[in-house]
């Protein structure tokens, strides 16, 4: 069974049309991208799976492992295992990533009637996952996204989805503002995280995240719909090409 | 403002009745109670005095302190808004009925299962509830119990003896203690200093009194709960604390009240003086009730709180974490007077529904290099109003002086205010004082993206309080750090919905 289906999907934003009949359809363990011109509808896509408010269904459907997941709150739809890693990262002063990251740990474990892990085995687990991005322990203790620069944000985001480990990650342009050596550590990131019985959506711009993370499938959405799906081949010829490639 | 934001307001705003987080201390305890009518008159203040066997000399003080109010005007300046008082329907005294308890075994159950309910279990062995005491003694708690107008139990009293700290109900000093309460009693707060003190000083009933002798640290924290629970009774206590030459200590208060439709009032005085290097730490946390989601009812909170740091090098530190009360009009203040005091003022108020807080402090630099910190949080949420009023002022003699005053506005929702009101009053061009106000909304984005990790949105809001309260937190003992914060998240699950 797939792991995220979509069908038909048309979603309004502040009463206009801006998503217009999506459907696309992930197995467990696959990794897609999705790419397309900017302001084609991809974050669009991925708040309205996390349920942001504002974003209207007007038609069509969101299954994740079978279950309709759009009458779900932001919150249960990320206790059944939905993350999404922001574009534009938002600050939280004065909440450490630490605590931030203990409440969101806890929710889960609350989510599936378990415990809380004590405070030495979340932080051994944080610290961990913050090693394997190459980041200083010094960076849990900091305010959420608090003076990060824009590098360090999208890491950020890569660190919460290693300590929570969902079923299906949506990745909004986690790639844009890294340097060269923090986009392989974060592909090295995903690389660590796929598989599994798990998902990714990878929303991208670029060719350079898909050389380290190779997608089973790669889409391109224009003005609200997908309009063309292939193999992580697509990519490549967007990279040489252009989108005018498709209108050819 | 946008349809999101809108939302958020509704979050915020919605009832919160249905989902059973109640004000938690506003149940009323059925006990018999030796409750004076109500009015106030010379027949009334001597009938209090009576009632406590008090020495004329302090039948005197307070009949010339009620004369004094007789005479002031109520004040307005304050940016709250209330009905005027009807000083004549207030009842002034009572007391639960009987002889005065001697120790704990005299204490009427009821009021002892007020205090378990509370949370506060008065007997010695349990220290305070939810407070595992370490190996280490010292942080243990001894506990003053106000019962509406009476001190019904201090805890602890015979280890405090060895140290030699006096911890007693203010009708005992008066008593056992005369030389050092007349020599203090309104030396600091004077009895016309304001109406309130004017009037609290010619009806206080009760309050704590504590000596800590010099050269000693004070062995335990020590704490009084006030707990108004008659209908229609003032409760007027009076604290006085004296740290002698080089003693430490620290004290805690906390206020809890049964949930009434009508307003009470609490109008208490406390004075804290320092001598020569000695250090006093004065925390608060207070929780009287608020009045209900429309306004009705919920304690007005007119309290004046004044330290002096009459020493060279001493220092008076106050901590204050305000979550209840319908009005809340109060500024705790430090008279900085000898050389190299400091005065320090941590404060996180927090208002909700049609509640109103106006509240900061007042820095009084006399001395040569004297400091001043200050660092306010406030937090409205519902329709509520927030602001801080501070004043900063250096004396010319203040050479060297310093302040520093961090004021920080919390806001969530669109219907609340927050207001700063800074004064400086500097006769002295060298002073240096600094200022820095900041104001934040706890926004849809931080919540969505508390939501989208699992965190419900009212564990999210409370989260994002507690981060932003982090200064100030780290100021109070370690045990009531963890009450405050719990404090306010129970606060904040009515406010959030
Ligand atoms: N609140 C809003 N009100 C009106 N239009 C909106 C709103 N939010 C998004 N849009 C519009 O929806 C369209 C899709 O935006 P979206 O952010 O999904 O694009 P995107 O594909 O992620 O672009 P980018 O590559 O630049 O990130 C844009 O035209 C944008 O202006
Ligand atoms: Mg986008």
């Amino acid at each position: 069974m797939s792991l995220l289906h979509i069908e038909n999907l048309h979603v309004d934003v502040a009463g206009q049309p801006i998503l217009t009949g999506i459907d696309l359809t992930v197995a467990a363990g696959e990794v897609h991208a999705v790419m397309g011109p900017n302001g084609s509808g991809k974050s669009t896509l991925a708040n309205v799976l996390a349920g942001r408010p504002g974003y209207d269904i007007t038609e069509g459907s969101v299954t994740v492992d079978g279950e309709d997941i759009t009458p779900l709150s932001p919150e249960e739809r990320s206790l059944r295992g939905l993350f999404l890693a922001f574009q534009y990262p938002i600050e939280i002063p004065g909440v450490s990533n630490m605590e931030f990251l203990k409440a969101a740990v806890d929710a889960h474990a609350a989510g599936r009637g378990e415990d809380p892990p004590s405070a030495v085995d979340f932080v051994k687990r944080a610290r961990a996952c913050a090693a394997r991005l190459e980041l200083n322990p010094d960076f849990l203790k900091r305010g959420v996204n608090d003076g990060f620069s824009g590098g360090e944000k999208k890491r950020n985001e890569i660190l919460q989805m290693l300590v929570l480990e969902p079923r299906l990650a949506v990745l909004d342009e986690t790639d844009s503002g890294l340097d060269i050596d923090a986009l392989q550590v974060v592909a090295n990131g995903i690389n660590a995280f796929r598989g599994n019985g798990n998902a990714v959506v990878l929303v991208t711009h670029y060719q350079r995240l898909l050389n380290y993370v190779v997608p089973e499938r790669v889409h391109v959405l224009a003005d609200g719909r997908i309009v063309h799906s292939g193999d992580s081949s697509v990519a490549l010829q967007l990279e040489e090409r252009g989108y005018g490639w498709l209108d050819g | 403002m946008s349809e999101q934001s809108n939302e958020l307001a509704d979050l915020v705003g919605q009832d919160h009745a249905a989902t059973g987080h109640e004000y938690a201390a506003g149940f009323v305890t059925e006990i018999e109670a030796d409750t004076l009518p109500p009015g106030l008159d010379e027949q009334v203040v001597r009938a209090i005095s009576a009632k406590k066997d008090e020495p004329s000399w302090m039948t005197q003080w307070r009949l010339d302190a009620l004369r004094r109010w007789q005479r002031m005007p109520t004040p307005r300046w304050a940016h709250v808004q209330f009905p005027d008082i009807d000083f004549q329907s207030i009842s002034y005294f009572s007391a639960p009925k009987g002889t005065a308890p001697t120790s704990l075994d005299e204490v009427d159950p009821e009021v002892l299962r007020t205090y378990e309910k509370l949370g506060i279990p008065l007997h010695e062995r349990a220290a305070l509830a939810g407070v595992e005491a370490p190996a280490d003694t010292t942080s243990n708690v001894a506990v003053d119990a106000i019962f509406d107008s009476v001190s019904v139990a201090t805890t602890f009293k015979e280890r405090l003896a060895e140290a030699g700290v006096i911890f007693c109900s203010m009708s005992e000093a008066i008593r056992e203690h005369p030389d050092l309460v007349r020599k203090y009693l309104g030396s600091v707060v004077p009895k016309p200093d304001n109406f309130y003190a004017a009037l609290n000083s010619a009806v206080f009933s009760d309050g704590s009194f504590v000596y800590v002798p010099k050269n000693t640290r004070c062995p335990m924290e020590l704490s009084t709960i006030f707990r108004i629970n008659e209908k229609n009774t003032g409760q007027f206590e009076r604290t006085l604390i004296i740290a002698d030459e080089g003693a430490y200590v620290s004290y805690l208060e906390g206020c809890t009240a049964p949930m009434r439709d009508d307003n009470q009032l609490h109008a208490a005085v406390v004075e804290l003086v320092a001598l020569t290097d000695a250090e006093i730490k004065y925390s608060t946390v207070q929780n009287w009730y608020p009045g209900d989601d429309e306004g009705n009812g919920g304690i007005y909170n007119f309290v004046t709180k004044r330290g002096a740091c009459l020493g060279d090098r001493s220092k008076i530190s106050w901590t204050q974490v305000e979550t209840g009360s319908a009005i809340t009009w109060k500024y705790p203040s430090v008279i900085l007077r000898g050389a190299d005091s400091v005065g320090e003022f941590y404060s996180v108020a927090l208002t909700r529904n049609l509640q109103q807080a106006d509240t900061g402090t007042k820095m009084t630099h006399i001395g040569p290099r004297t400091k001043s910190t200050i660092v306010s949080k406030g937090i409205s949420a519902g329709r509520s109003q927030n602001s801080y009023r501070g004043r900063v002022r250096m004396n010319p003699g203040a050479k060297g002086a310093r302040n520093y005053t961090q004021c920080d506005s919390l806001l969530i929702g669109d219907s609340c205010g927050a207001h700063t009101f800074p004064y400086i009053e500097s006769k002295l061009p060298t002073a240096v004082i600094e200022h820095e106000a900041t104001t934040s909304r706890v926004s849809e984005e931080q919540l969505f993206l508390c939501q989208q990790r699992g965190i419900d949105p009212e564990k999210a809001v409370a989260m994002i309080v507690n981060g932003f309260c982090r200064d100030v937190f780290r100021t109070l003992p370690m045990e009531f750090a963890v009450e405050a914060a719990k404090l306010l998240e129970v606060s904040l699950e009515g406010a959030v919905g």
